[in-house]
């Protein structure tokens, strides 16, 4: 994984749920290449077109609560975000996060200060830079950045067996 | 050393460790392994195009279930399910379509107290019902468990909640539930186990209990356990299973959080759009048009709650400016309502009697709602755009308040009828 990396960010507010991610009725569809363009439509119907490669979320508590969907975090993925940075995330979505590589930070003061459209700095198991601000942020056990690092889960275990 | 909790107790068990406490991480077995329509496609995907020797551990703990679109409602739901149907057939995995929804036909027949069990799908929670560790997990998780037979888990800190007395008469676990939700928040419980004890609980039927636990996972939780006492015991030789193992926290169990709830205060609640934690009491929500009723689900689609449906609309009719759904959360549950005469009754007030299945309240196959439509529902959420539209409007309440509701055309509690 890059340590540091910069992005724009995109703010987002509290209790972000799977439906608001990708609406059950765009689940029918053959891949998530073909969903991603509805990501947070019931929300905001124009972002998932205004999301850019490496660009980053910032979010309040409790970010992707409800449904045990694993394209929720797939298609945040697809969209090319780098990572998201929540005051919590709901428990299902931060295993599938994890399980498809894609990186969750969690910060409880970020989000009150980020104003969107603006770029941060992260270092990874460290800190967040904003605005001359520094934002601690705890450290990753290394099984888990092995798996992000890889892709995620099913990746890792075959990289871990030399398939890869 | 310490005592434990229920939930330390079960992973301790699955662990094969002598002790389990909260924040552990261990290795464990799975009992069971619950996946529906839902997901199982990129499941099966998953295992035939990335592993190098794919093999099912022990497919005896695997149980897939057809419920969300059955039956299918376009060539590419039809095709996703033949994918399913076949890979049941030719691996024997155990296998229902058209049975009911997944947790109901669990419960049904599966579900054993002090058992371990991971399910693709977030309301797997409902199985604390019988004093199960039933947990929701994505597909990637569900593959992991079914190719090893195991996986890993944080041990959750336990809230307690300790009930006494007894629900008012008109009042159900459904408000009992949204009550604990608005008062914890909607993360109230994240990561967290909370576990449900006391003399009240004993007041409480299977049915009560299943949609108390069901809902647990809309406060966050990772699992929601009750004690297993002579109502259960019951339900379980009644279905003709046993017990893998009877846990009950020990008195000096760590808890996080201890709260009293004393059932006789609780009263007909309404979850307001777009979140579960956004509850008030049903009487400030009286007279909100509907256009759409549902009384269903793994929530609130059981016997007891077609009783509770049919005492209130026998003899009244649907209003005209709605449609009601009526939708029996398994066949048994089917079967027993039309012996008992309730379709009769649904029928005659000008409902629509449907399949067991998901229906709107994962907001797909039937009575999806349109734009700027309100539905009133027993489902288990009312997200924004969950039953259809971006700008519809889902309410969250109990069987009762919502056959009333259908009644009236607009938001009403039975005693107001």
């Amino acid at each position: 994984m890059n340590d540091t990396f910069s992005g724009k960010i995109w703010v987002l507010d509290d209790d972000i749920d799977t439906d608001i991610i990708i609406p059950t009725e765009y689940l029918a569809l053959k891949s998530v290449e073909d969903m991603k363009k509805y990501a947070f439509s019931p929300l905001r119907k124009e972002l998932a077109g205004q999301i850019r490669q490496g660009d980053i979320i910032v979010a309040g508590k409790n970010f992707g609560c409800g449904s045990s969907r694993e394209q929720a975090p797939e298609i945040i993925k697809a969209l090319g975000i780098k990572c998201i940075i929540a005051k919590s995330f709901a428990r299902i979505f931060y295993r599938n996060s994890i399980n498809n590589g894609l990186l969750l930070i969690e910060n409880k003061q970020l989000h009150d200060d980020a104003v969107e459209g603006d770029i941060i700095d992260v270092e990874v198991n460290n800190a967040v830079y904003y605005n001359g601000r520094e934002y601690k942020i705890s450290s990753l056990p290394q099984n888990l950045v092995d798996i992000i690092e890889a892709g995620g889960l099913v990746k890792a275990m075959r990289r871990r067996n030399g398939l890869d | 050393m310490m005592g434990m909790t229920m939930a330390e107790k079960i992973i301790a068990c699955a662990a094969g460790v002598e002790n389990a406490k909260a924040g552990d991480i261990h290795t464990v077995e799975l009992d069971r392994l619950m996946s529906n329509d839902g997901t199982t496609h990129l499941t099966i995907d998953m295992y035939n195009n990335n592993l190098k020797n794919p093999h099912i551990k022990d497919v005896d703990k695997l149980v897939w279930i057809i419920d969300h679109n059955i039956p299918s409602d376009s060539p590419k739901t039809a095709a996703s399910h033949k994918k399913m149907r076949d890979f049941a057939k030719e691996n024997g995995i155990k296998f229902y379509e058209g049975e009911g929804v997944c947790h109901q036909v669990m419960m049904e027949n599966h579900v054993c107290p002090g058992e371990l069990i991971f399910g693709a799908d977030s309301h797997t929670c409902a199985y604390g019902a019988l004093g199960a560790f039933g947990t929701g997990v994505g597909c990637t998780d569900y593959l992991y468990a079914m190719v090893t037979g195991t996986s890993w888990l944080l041990v959750p800190e336990t809230i307690r909640f300790n009930l006494t007395g007894k629900l008012p008469e008109g009042v159900y676990a459904r408000d009992l539930i949204l009550t604990i939700i608005g008062t914890i928040g909607a993360n109230g419980a994240n990561y967290k186990a909370m576990e449900f004890a006391g003399e009240g609980l004993h007041n409480l039927t299977m049915s009560d209990r299943i949609s108390i636990c069901n809902l647990c996972v809309e406060a966050g939780a990772k699992t929601a356990l009750m004690e297993v006492d002579d109502v259960a015991m019951e339900y379980l030789r009644e279905h003709g299973r046993e017990p893998k193992a009877v846990f009950t926290s020990d008195v000096d169990a760590v808890f996080a959080q201890i709260v009293d709830i004393d059932l006789t205060e609780i009263q007909p609640i309404v979850a307001k759009p777009h979140f579960v934690d956004n509850v008030v009491p049903a009487k400030e929500c009286l007279g909100i048009k509907i256009d759409e009723a549902f009384l269903g689900s793994c929530n609130n689609g059981r016997i007891e709650d077609l009783r509770v449906g049919a005492a209130i609309i026998k003899g009244k009719k649907v209003s005209p400016e709605v449609r009601f759904l009526v939708v029996p959360a398994s066949r048994k549950v089917y079967s027993e309502a039309l012996s008992e005469g309730l379709l009769d009754i649904f029928i005659d007030a000008g409902a629509i009697v449907m399949n067991p299945n998901c229906s709107v309240c994962w907001g797909s196959c039937q009575g999806v709602i349109g734009e700027n439509e309100v539905l009133i529902s027993t489902g288990t959420r009312n997200f924004k755009g969950r039953a259809g539209h971006r700008d519809s409007y889902v309410y969250l309440a109990s069987a009762a308040t919502v056959t009333a509701s259908a009644v009236k055309g607009e938001i009403t509690t039975a005693d107001m009828l």
